[in-house]
């Protein structure tokens, strides 16, 4: 142990100038910066396969406009995930917001107030589900990955119910008319998505909430001693999901002017797989939007030049499949190359922690030489 | 060491492993020969679980000789092992709680004829087994998860004979046994012994291996420190000393004046208990006083310590700050009256290794840089600033990642953590842990210089010198209990000790062994 701390204090004093530079790149910022280089790569494969069809400005906003519904849900994933959890049920949530929200009763409601109503139905409902998960894993000590299959299970049960299995048409163009019009150009569902995504990351990097979440994520017990409420706090990130699960549910009955049991499916699937890609640990502790936005954008901005090229969604399918992979061992690369560098290491031997980002318990091979320099 | 009387059956010898950034073993020599009992001692992280994962076949060593039986071998996986006649009943016993008494006897070598399991030669040579091992009762078709612990130890026992072992590696198996089955399972030992099958033994507990043991060898901090000792005859004195063997002598700062008697306690605990670890325990800390905890690993002082904080919840009794009582497990609550806690390990508990020196800092104190929710990273990072110069934590640059600091200047981290709460409490355990050399007078003197401000501390340590140097009064704890009050004057090593040794005994003798 004596040894282990001098040698890692030498180490330490030669290169603490060049440290924090090192640490920036393969940081947050150098994974973002590979993920703009792989958008960059797709949009010139489009123009060049696709040319001025993809170049298009109408194009250009069909990708954002198809980015924002998932985007605005990935971004409340993010939060999830940073904070040490998962949400299986986002898109059944959606689901069940979106039927809530167009029910009969509500539109009538919306009728004699106004169409905020559908609206503000739509977020409670998505919070409330929300608060059932955390609440059901923070003080029921259920693994998440459980507590939210079940509300995905529940909750579209609940929507097909609500809806009769029968599609409900939003009967008020007003609120159509604001959700799908735009401004100075950008589609206002665009723009929630820019509004979602700047909030979120104000929260995760310039409040305490933000700096709780990385905390309860990055070591739940040792956010636990330091005196946060690791349980308050893990079920507001569920209730959070949530309430941007009812945003998007806002947006997708703008889009396509109903509610629907049948909306957001496998949402689940393509927000993890944009949070995974944009840099997040699924172990929690490290994570940030902008790698989400950008893992959204690449997965949007695929399927289109799929598109215009004619290609089967099938095809698409087995693209996706294919980047997260890569991503994710990229991204392991990364993990375990910054931890070789900086000779990260729980506690003594006795035990052997696994490193954070690798599969537990996975052999380290090479990096045995402890803090080098 | 060895005496020449009987040839080694295992020789070990310089091994060493690492993990990346630790040295879990830094050349260990074991030998053990046939039909004795050998016992493994050392402190947590000395390296015992290392050592017996590489004779396992689990671990493989970086460097250093391995011979069985007189042929060196290489044991590149627990099958390459068991071939040997290698077993090992890990202390997490490796059962699987749905199956059988047999099917778990066998497990891996499933009696098979064409692809078919024979349930019935496997039940039969099972109980074979169980009895050889006195428990016939034990029905081979009982599933292992609605057994006791100690029939399940049998279990695992029973599996290590169906292999032929030749060497059978027990780590803390009477962990989980009272005193009776304890009893008993020296009694199979003894019996295996005498059939020429040889057993490593790990425990804590030195009462036990004066009982059950033939020779001892002693790890410190991944290296042998001591083998061969005849079990015995070695004052227990000297197998603690080199369990937790200091060399150098630490220079402690000078005590001030003994703290006001009159002045009212900071930190009050009642009649504090926590189920199956410690029980009727009271002490007051008053401001400017620092109180040590001294006694053995497993006596119940780093619960103690947790308890008081909130980190487990009470099963009774009270702690009071400055006369307000606090909530049982309620770590939240406790930090707000003004506790603050630098946990056992460090690194899993302390802190958050991934993230900058200056949020470890902030982190308990973010509302005070906060508006609105809003945090001021500007803020935070000055006063972490003002801190980490105030403790001379280095580099001051606070935003380096915490996992790049050294043991001493992480320790640094979680102290200024508390400092910027401006804590009255602070709880210390095992402050020196994998604190260099150098840095250790100086942790003690940053602790000493709180406690001038008027911080009431209790410092738990394994390191008894520690603890008589840095504190005013010491509790000595045994067995889940405070079998003395002293001041740390009145006290030296030898007395602590034998203080430890008694109450355990006494404990043992009173209330059986409860784990």
């Amino acid at each position: 142990m004596t040894d282990t701390a001098t040698t890692t204090q030498a180490g330490g004093a030669t290169r603490s100038a060049r440290g924090s530079r090192a640490g920036l790149l393969s940081g947050p910022l150098g994974r973002n910066l590979g993920l703009v280089v792989a958008l960059v790569l797709l949009c010139i494969a489009g123009i060049a396969t696709a040319g001025d069809r993809f170049a298009d400005v109408d194009n250009v906003l069909t990708i954002l406009r198809l980015a924002a519904v998932i985007g605005v849900v990935s971004i409340g994933m993010t939060f999830v995930i940073i904070g040490g959890g998962i949400d299986l049920s986002v898109g059944a949530i959606v689901a069940l917001s979106s039927v809530w929200a167009t029910t009969l009763a509500t539109q009538q409601m919306a009728e004699d107030v106004h169409w905020i109503v559908m609206v503000f139905t739509a977020l409670v409902v998505g919070a409330v589900a929300g608060l059932v998960n955390g609440v059901v894993i923070a003080y029921g000590k259920l693994v998440a990955f459980i507590a939210t299959l079940a509300m995905l299970a529940a909750a579209r049960g609940l929507a097909e119910i609500l809806a009769n299995r029968r599609t409900q048409i939003v009967q008020d163009q007003d609120f159509i008319r604001f959700f799908s019009g735009d401004v100075l150009g950008i589609p206002t569902l665009v723009i929630i998505f820019a509004l979602v995504a700047a909030a979120g990351w104000v929260l995760l990097n310039r409040t305490t909430f933000g700096r709780r979440t990385f905390a309860v994520g990055g070591n739940a017990e040792a956010a636990r001693l330091a005196g946060i409420r690791v349980q308050r706090h893990t079920v507001m990130l569920y209730v959070l999901s949530g309430v941007v699960c009812g945003i998007a549910a806002v947006m997708l009955m703008a889009r396509t002017t109903t509610g629907s049991s049948t909306h957001g499916t496998l949402y689940e699937l393509d927000a993890i797989a944009a949070v995974v890609i944009g840099g997040t640990l699924l172990i929690g502790g490290r994570g940030t939007i902008v790698g989400t936005v950008l893992g959204v954008l690449i997965f949007t901005t695929l399927s289109n030049v799929f598109t215009l090229n004619n290609l089967s969604s099938s095809a698409q399918a087995v693209a996706k499949g294919v980047i997260i992979v890569l991503a994710v061992l990229l991204q392991q690369r990364v993990a375990a190359g910054s931890s070789r560098k900086r000779g990260v290491r729980g506690g003594p031997g006795e035990t052997g922690t696994a490193i954070p980002g690798s599969p537990a318990g996975a052999p380290t091979p090479g990096a045995a030489a402890g803090p080098t320099t | 060491m060895s005496d020449g009387r009987t040839a080694p059956l295992l020789e070990m010898h310089g091994i060493v492993k690492e993990f990346p950034g630790v040295r879990a073993l830094d050349g260990v020599d074991l030998d053990v020969r046939a039909g004795e009992v050998h016992c493994l001692l050392g402190q947590n992280g000395a390296g015992k679980s290392t050592l017996i994962k590489v004779l396992a076949g689990a671990h493989q060593p970086d460097a250093g000789s391995i011979t069985w039986d007189g042929t060196p071998v290489h044991l590149g996986n627990p099958q390459a092992a068991m071939a040997h006649g290698i077993a090992t009943m890990y202390q997490e016993l490796d059962l699987v709680p749905g199956l059988t008494v047999a099917d778990n006897v066998f497990l891996g070598r499933e009696r098979a004829r064409l692809g078919l399991t024979r349930p019935a030669q496997a039940n039969r040579t099972a109980t074979e087994l169980l009895t050889r091992l006195g428990h016939p009762e034990i029905r081979p078709t009982a599933e292992v998860g609605s057994l006791s612990a100690a029939s399940q130890q049998m279990v695992s026992m029973a599996r290590a004979l169906s292999q032929d072992a030749r060497l059978i590696v027990m780590d803390e198996p009477s962990a989980v046994l009272d005193s009776e089955e304890v009893d008993h399972l020296f009694q199979v030992i003894r019996d295996l012994t005498a059939d020429g099958v040889a057993v490593v033994y790990i425990s804590h507990r030195l009462e036990e291996i004066r009982e059950v043991g033939d020779r001892i060898t002693v790890l410190k901090d991944g290296r042998t420190v001591a083998t061969g000792l005849p079990a015995r005859e070695t004052p227990t004195r000297d197998v603690i000393t080199l369990m937790t063997g200091r060399t150098i002598e630490y220079v402690f700062p000078p005590r001030r004046e003994p703290p006001d008697p009159d002045a009212a306690p900071l930190l009050e605990v009642s009649d504090l208990a926590l189920d199956g670890s410690f029980a009727g325990v009271s002490f007051t800390v008053r401001p400017g006083e620092v109180l040590g905890l001294a006694g053995l690993v497993g006596s119940g002082r780093s619960e103690i310590l947790e308890t008081v904080y909130g980190a487990r919840k009470a099963s009774s009794g009270t702690v009071q700050v400055a006369g307000r009582r606090l909530r049982a497990g309620d770590v939240a609550a406790a930090v707000s009256a003004g506790v603050g806690l630098a946990p056992e390990e460090r690194k899993s508990q302390g802190l958050l290794l991934g993230e900058p020196i200056y949020r470890n800092i902030t982190v308990s104190s973010l509302t005070r840089f906060s508006r609105g929710g809003f945090l001021s990273g500007g803020a935070e990072r000055q006063a972490a600033r003002e801190q980490a110069e105030a403790l001379d934590l280095r580099p001051v640059d606070v935003d380096r990642e915490v996992r790049t600091l050294s043991g001493g200047n992480q320790q640094k981290v979680v102290l200024a953590r508390w400092l910027l709460r401006d804590c009255t409490v602070l709880l210390l355990d095992e402050p020196t842990r994998g604190v260099d050399v150098g840095a250790r007078s100086e942790i003690y003197g940053l602790i000493r210089a709180l406690a001038d401000r008027g911080v009431a501390v209790v410092v738990v340590s394994s390191e008894i010198p520690e603890v008589l140097g840095l504190a005013d009064r010491v509790l000595v704890v045994a067995d889940g209990a405070v079998v003395a009050t002293a001041a740390a004057e009145e006290l030296d090593e030898h007395r602590v000790l034998d203080l430890v040794m008694q109450g355990t005994a006494a404990h043992a003798a009173e209330e059986g062994r409860v784990a």
